[in-house]
């Protein structure tokens, strides 16, 4: 049974980590959904998020292969617990004349934000589980989207789970 | 007043200090500032090879058979790329070499410069590990942290990657050589969970057809002394993997041979028989488990090994126990001793008893050479010329091979009581490893016997480096099973594509090898019948060519194929076991 999963990953910031653990990806041919990284608070770790599916097995040696990176300080598989998932989503819709008012109204719907108009366009600011922002895409009508740029998922455990050294 | 040295003058000192006796290597344009710090002492013995690939695989096997890590220096770009195929070939038997690579000056790197290659990128999927010096005050720690990683846990090799301005003799840094290495993001299990441990002997006492079946991992974990006593202690059966002969002593009579494609008829049909299974440092290989849909139907399947992703990758582990061989091993036989006190009557010795008695009935009639008793004296059978390698050698040489058939009839016919002894290309099946292999053992045990069974094809992959030996008076003697063919790929042609030869033959292109040893310096011989034998194998292995090294051009019959051979996407008890015989009949 494929099902999607959110694993969280601690590594050390250094050059060339990232690249080792796309390139295990690559290599082992797992695939990758989405991936995000930033250094934390403790500006000697990155913390990395990416969203992959697999059946059981296969999630399970995506997470002792991560965790076999020399580099790799802490793997969390966040779907094994209650956590929260978030995505940011910035996308250019055409909004020209009486649609203005009905993209308004939709990006409202979404808890959504006009960050940026023109004469014939916004830019609508939406954040969510990925689920939602698709949604939003659809309300709104493929042949509206002008461009999308989407983060890739970020997550955390909910209550006390924390994810520390 | 610390120490103020260049950063080659520290790179240098920083493997002196980790006590490192010899560098394979050869010098260019990136490495040059190192060279001449190599020069300026003579603690580090650099030995200069003929190609790269050549070095690592010395490195390599220097490393399998001392247990240290073998050490690698050359220079950018064809220098770095040229250490891949060994790099690799260390990769995927986990042993651990250390491969130092000039680099494109700092300044330069990303520009297309001259001899520049991402040795970094080219090697990641194939390293344990990697570091691309930035500054040389790194240096001394990224030495430290490159030894460290590639001998502990499941060992690998590890790629330090050094831009020529790191080694510039006139900038001078402080030196001191780290006591220890600590990582957060890195710290190898040690002892297997006694949890796990007790469970793990609990099944094992509980066993009716119980097999051992040891890998590498026994081997590189020195654990062979461990694994012989509780195997001995529950009078149980083992095999080895291809990686793992020596592990448990090849003339034991609880030695079933190796297992799996090429493995004995008695080995895979006690696997595949068998109610529980011991896997320690093994890992399932394709080449051992053949369809794992099918594979040892009734076992239920302890598996200690020191990677954990090593563990239920292929198949499921009812046990799986993550620890270092050596001491879960000794943890086991101390938990078995207090099992067997309280209960001496906790194995059942009618079922083992009976389990013996049906291998043994394996064994007998369709053992090793059953079809080789019958067939007389020519033409020269492989087997019959490793057969008096290891009567000539009592059993006791560092024994490297290539990769084919050759390197199979060494792995059935030699048999090996000592762990590091049996030095081959499991997991990458690399040709042209066998010869430097050979020369890294010769260098870490110079008095020792090494013997390299190698083929035609393979050898001519890198025989520059009898040129090597010669200047290193190295005394290897080479065995060559000459078939005047890719033999395996030919069996495999004859077995599967209808005897269609397709590029697998050079007969009449072939060199003459004694010839060519003598115009390296070197002593050659030729055989080609079974009376001669002998001798000459006596003569090649006496007093008088001590101090040489001997190639032996063995001409054997080029038809002979190596069985068992499994059956393809079959379970472990179906093979072919002689040419004509077709498949095993049912037990
Ligand atoms: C570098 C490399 N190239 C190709 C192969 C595929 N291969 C496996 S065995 C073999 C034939 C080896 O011939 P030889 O060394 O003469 O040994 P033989 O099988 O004849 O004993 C080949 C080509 C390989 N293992 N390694
Ligand atoms: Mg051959």
């Amino acid at each position: 049974m494929s099902a999607r999963r959110i694993i969280a990953v601690l590594l050390e910031n250094e050059a060339g980590a990232l690249s080792r653990i796309i390139g295990l990806f690559a290599q082992r041919n797992y695939n990758i959904e989405s991936l995000t990284v930033a250094p934390t608070e403790d500006e000697t770790l990155s913390r990395l998020t990416l969203t992959t599916c697999g059946d059981e097995s296969t999630i399970e040696q995506v997470t002792k292969q991560l965790n076999k990176l020399i580099e790799v300080v802490k793997v969390v598989d966040l779907t094994d617990g209650d956590h929260i998932e978030r995505e940011l989503m910035l996308v250019k819709v055409r909004a020209e004349g009486a649609q203005r008012p009905e993209i308004k109204r939709v990006a409202d719907i979404f808890r959504g934000q006009i960050v940026d108009l023109t004469p014939d366009a916004y830019t609508v600011q939406l954040t969510g589980p990925s689920e939602k922002l698709d949604a939003f895409i659809r309300a709104i009508g493929r042949a509206a989207v002008l461009e999308v740029a989407r983060s890739g998922v970020s997550g955390i455990g909910r209550g006390d789970a924390m994810m520390r050294l | 007043m610390a120490e103020m040295l260049s950063g080659a003058d520290m790179l240098v000192r920083a493997l002196q200090d980790e006590g490192v006796e010899y560098l394979f290597g050869y010098p260019g344009g990136a490495a040059l500032h190192i060279y001449d710090a190599i020069f300026k002492q003579q603690k580090v013995e650099h030995i200069l090879v003929r190609h790269e690939q050549a070095a690592a695989h010395m490195a390599d096997g220097y490393a399998r058979a001392t247990g240290r890590p073998g050490v690698v220096l050359v220079t950018s770009g064809p220098g770095a790329t040229n250490t891949i195929t060994g790099i690799a070939t260390a990769h995927m038997d986990s042993t651990p070499i250390v491969v130092i690579s000039g680099q494109v000056p700092t300044d330069q790197l990303g520009t297309d410069a001259f001899q520049e290659t991402d040795m970094v990128g080219v090697s990641r999927p194939v390293v344990k590990h990697s570091f691309l010096v930035r500054n040389a005050a790194e240096i001394p720690m990224a030495v430290k942290k490159a030894f460290y990683i590639a001998a502990s846990g499941r060992p690998g090799p590890v790629v330090i990657d050094v831009p020529k301005d790191a080694t510039d003799p006139n900038a001078k840094f402080e030196y001191a050589y780290p006591k220890d290495v600590a990582m957060r993001s890195y710290n190898p299990v040690a002892h297997g969970h006694s949890g796990q441990i007790r469970a793990a002997v609990k099944l094992l006492l509980a066993a009716k057809r119980p097999v051992i079946y040891s890998g590498g991992g026994v081997v590189q974990g020195d654990a062979a002394e461990a694994l012989t006593a509780i195997a001995r202690r529950l009078d149980y059966p083992v095999t080895n993997t291809l990686m793992g002969l020596g592990g448990f002593p090849g003339t034991d009579r609880r030695f079933l041979g190796m297992l799996g494609l090429h493995g004995t008829f008695e080995a895979n049909l006690a696997m595949h028989h068998a109610d529980v299974i011991f896997a320690v440092g093994a890992r399932f290989d394709d080449r051992v488990t053949n369809n794992p849909a099918k594979f040892c139907p009734s076992a239920k399947f302890i598996h200690l090994d020191v990677d954990p992703a090593s563990i239920s990758k292929i198949i499921p582990a009812d046990i799986p126990i993550v620890g270092a061989a050596a001491p879960a091993l000794t943890g086991m036989l101390g938990r078995l001793e207090t099992e067997l006190e309280r209960n001496p009557d906790a194995i059942d010795r009618d079922a083992i008893d009976a389990w013996w008695r049906r291998i043994d009935g394996w064994r007998g009639r369709f053992g090793l050479d059953h079809d080789q008793r019958a067939r007389g004296d020519a033409p020269l059978l492989p087997q019959q010329v490793v057969q008096a390698v290891y009567r000539a050698t009592r059993g006791e040489a560092y024994v490297t091979a290539d990769v084919g058939q050759h390197q199979m009839f060494a792995a059935q016919y030699y048999l090996f009581d000592e762990p590091r002894r049996w030095i081959n290309s499991g997991g990458l099946g690399t040709m042209g490893f066998g010869l430097p292999a050979a020369m890294g053992a010769q260098f870490a045990f110079p008095d020792a016997q090494v013997v390299c069974v190698t083929g035609e094809g393979s050898f001519m992959m890198n025989m520059q480096e009898l040129s090597t030996c010669m200047q290193y008076a190295l005394p290897i003697k080479i065995i060559n099973l000459n078939n005047q063919a890719l033999g395996m790929v030919k069996q495999w042609q004859d077995m599967q594509y209808g005897g269609r030869h397709s590029h697998s033959t050079y007969k009449d292109a072939l060199p003459d090898f004694v010839a060519l040893a003598a115009s390296f310096g070197h002593a050659g011989f030729r055989v080609d019948t079974l009376p001669e034998l002998e001798a000459v194998v006596a003569e090649i292995f006496s007093d008088k060519y001590k101090d040489r090294l001997v190639f032996l051009d063995a001409w054997i019959d080029p038809d002979e194929h190596v069985y068992p051979m499994a059956i393809k996407g079959g379970a472990m008890n179906e093979m072919v076991l002689t040419r004509n015989g077709g498949p095993a009949p049912p037990p």
